[in-house]
């Protein structure tokens, strides 16, 4: 176990995607507050198509409520989607049933946002990451699995002599390793990170990420990663996708997202870290966008964005602009990509 | 193998698991808990061993002597004698065997189809959680006394296992709705998610995450019911549909005392003093202990 993969060297973006995302909806229905009439539903994803690389991290980012914890859930397979497909090595993995469903799940693993409500209260951190090898037992043989148990808290930086112990015994920080060890025991391909380093401190925060990070390189691992620290997203990402109600808006390599944002939305939610705005080589201008996003149960009609956004013609009103690549692998929803000049902005 | 530096931070806190630490510490020294736990420990021993207490004498039905019928209490029998002739301290003694038995085995039925019955309407939903529920409603329509008393009507000999059956039957409703909405808060929690996602069976997901970390609400509510069990088994056999003789058992005491209230008080009175209590110490010690596992309740 915890073997690196084989790492194909020409690992380039045209390569087959190791997960895909096409044409994803997930709508929740809202209760009705008339016994009769249409049901309305919660546009939580609508229409997501996105790839995940062999050994990249996909960063995604966007403001609350725009879909993003729907996408882990969706993508670890815990909700199938409403229409469309989530592929995981070209195989949809919600068509499978029974035992093949429960092989696939192995690739797939999900690190929580909460990191003491993700371990069992009851079980000790043996019985926890025991675990994935009692439901899979062809793994690890019964008798090694004492060692391979003390390898994997090595491996997370954990002292092996606390087996013992119960999570309240742990730190966040600590208790999020524990979470990660969890996850990567079955050696999987894929790592989606829900908020993961989100409720630790800023000094624990580092040290988790830089885990991942190394995690990443010993056992070639893919992550999704989302969080709304864009700083974060910006040191561990290789690509991102920005998210608006429940549509990707715009995609591309970190450098291109971050530094070269097509999408007027993309600049907003960036220029609102104070952290990335005061970073001399970047010099940014606050955006201020006007009102709450809309509601998902009823999105504006044409483009999402055209209610807040500081660019926006008559045009966007009445037609919804598509993915379009704005220039290699850089794609944007939006008529009119570009940066947003300062004295258009300021002019508001 | 790793490139991870263990001294990366990660061992900076290393909060020990101290035996002494949290609000557990030594609960059972707590006078509430003490007390209860005494006399349900005493009135459990008592059933189990009657020989305990009246000195390996001989049983409840023996040595009885009909010409010293009704006596009041005096140095040779500390509860007086009955009606039969016999020595009442040692009828009363064997009498906690029948009240503990179809206290704790009415609740223990109860409590484990509770937990099955309750734990799968919770976890699975739906159409399941719908038909259990309505089920239950329906059980819970009847009234518990008036439904036991009809089916003990079926039975001409009445044993203490007849008396179980009949207060089972109607004994779990609450605790099936009571163990499904625990079971609800739980279901949802990310370590159940967790072990979704590393392919783990329903079964396994409900034996091993659901059920330990909902079934302690349903263990303080049966311990509170014990006492409620007791009651009923006295009850119904004091207005003749529960035990029959030669049954020893306080409520049937209670029920032959009844004509001789005014010649021979004290045979109402130990019987009712002793089932009194035994309720007493089971409620109280599932009111102890619904405080130490549940502070919202109080």
């Amino acid at each position: 176990m915890l073997s690196p993969q084989t790492l194909p060297e020409t690992a380039t973006p045209d390569a087959a995607p190791l997960m895909e995302m096409r044409g994803v909806t997930r709508h929740y229905p809202v209760a009705r507050s008339l016994p009769i009439g249409p049901r309305k539903v919660v546009k939580a994803l609508d229409g997501v198509d996105l790839q995940v690389q062999q050994g990249k991290t996909l960063g995604i980012i966007g403001e609350s409520g725009c879909g993003k914890s729907t996408m882990a859930r969706v993508l670890s397979g815990l909700e199938k989607p409403t229409a469309g497909q989530v592929l995981f090595e070209g195989h949809d993995i919600n068509a499978l049933r029974g035992a093949e469903r429960a092989q696939m799940r192995r690739n797939i693993q999900l690190i929580f946002q909460d990191p003491y409500a993700s371990l069992n209260p009851r079980m000790t951190i043996e019985q926890i990451l025991s675990e994935p090898f009692e439901i899979h037992p062809d793994i690890a043989k019964r008798g090694s699995r004492r060692a391979n148990l003390g390898e994997m808290m090595e491996l997370v930086g954990l002292n092996p002599d606390h087996l013992g112990r119960y999570p309240h015994n742990f730190s966040g920080g600590q208790q999020q390793r524990i979470g990660i060890a969890r996850g990567i025991a079955l050696n999987p391909k894929v790592l989606i990170c829900d908020e993961a380093v989100s409720a630790l401190d800023v000094s624990v925060r580092a040290q988790v990420v830089n885990l991942l990070d190394s995690l990443q390189r010993e056992l070639g691992l893919s992550y999704v990663f989302i969080a709304h620290d864009l700083q974060i997203v910006r040191h561990i990402s290789d690509s991102v996708a920005t998210m608006y109600l429940g549509r990707v808006i715009e995609t591309g390599s970190y450098a291109q997202v971050y530094d070269a944002s097509a999408h007027p939305y993309t600049q907003a939610l960036l220029s609102a870290a104070p952290e990335l705005r005061q970073d001399p080589a970047h010099a940014r201008q606050l955006i201020m966008l006007q009102g709450d996003p809309p509601s998902p149960i009823d999105p504006p009609s044409g483009c999402r964005f055209h209610t807040r956004c500081p660019v926006a013609r008559p045009d966007c009103a009445t037609s919804e602009p598509e993915l379009d690549p704005v220039a290699d692998g850089h794609r944007a929803r939006c008529f009119y990509p570009g940066p947003i000049s300062t004295e258009l902005s300021q002019g508001d | 193998m790793s490139t991870v530096n263990p001294a990366d931070g990660a061992q900076a806190v290393d909060r020990s698991p101290q035996k002494s630490r949290g609000a557990h510490r030594r609960w059972w020294l707590k006078p509430r808990f003490a007390i209860s736990g005494s006399i349900v420990l005493l009135m459990i021993l008592m059933a189990a061993f009657p020989q305990l207490f009246t000195g390996f004498g001989p049983g409840p039905t023996e040595s009885c002597d009909i010409l010293k019928s009704n006596q009041p209490p005096s140095a040779a029998h500390l509860f007086g004698i009955d009606i039969q002739g016999c020595d009442y301290y040692t009828n009363v003694i064997y009498g906690a065997r029948a009240s503990i038995l179809v206290g704790i085995v009415v609740s223990a039925i109860a409590f484990g189809i509770a937990a099955l019955v309750g734990a799968v309407a919770g976890y699975f939903g739906g159409w399941v959680d719908a038909v259990i529920s309505r089920v239950c409603d329906m059980a819970f329509g009847l009234p518990f006394i008036l439904a036991a008393i009809v089916v003990l009507q079926l039975f001409s000999e009445r044993n203490v296992w007849t008396v179980i059956f009949a207060l089972s039957l109607f004994a779990w409703p609450g605790g099936v709705r009571f163990m499904r909405s625990s079971v609800l808060e739980v279901r949802n929690r990310e370590y159940v998610q967790a072990s979704r996602l590393l392919g783990a069976s329903n079964g396994r997901i409900i034996a091993k995450h659901i059920v330990p970390n909902a079934i302690t609400p349903l263990l303080v509510l049966q311990t509170l019911g014990v006492g409620g069990m007791i009651s009923a088994e006295a009850g119904l056999t004091f207005i003749g549909i529960g035990l029959t003789p030669p049954s020893v058992s306080w409520g049937l005491q209670l029920a032959a005392a009844r004509d001789y209230i005014d010649a021979a008080p004290h045979l109402l009175l130990f019987p009712a003093v002793f089932l009194t209590i035994t309720v007493l110490g089971f409620v109280l010690f599932g009111e102890a202990m619904r405080d130490e596992f549940d502070p919202k309740g109080k």
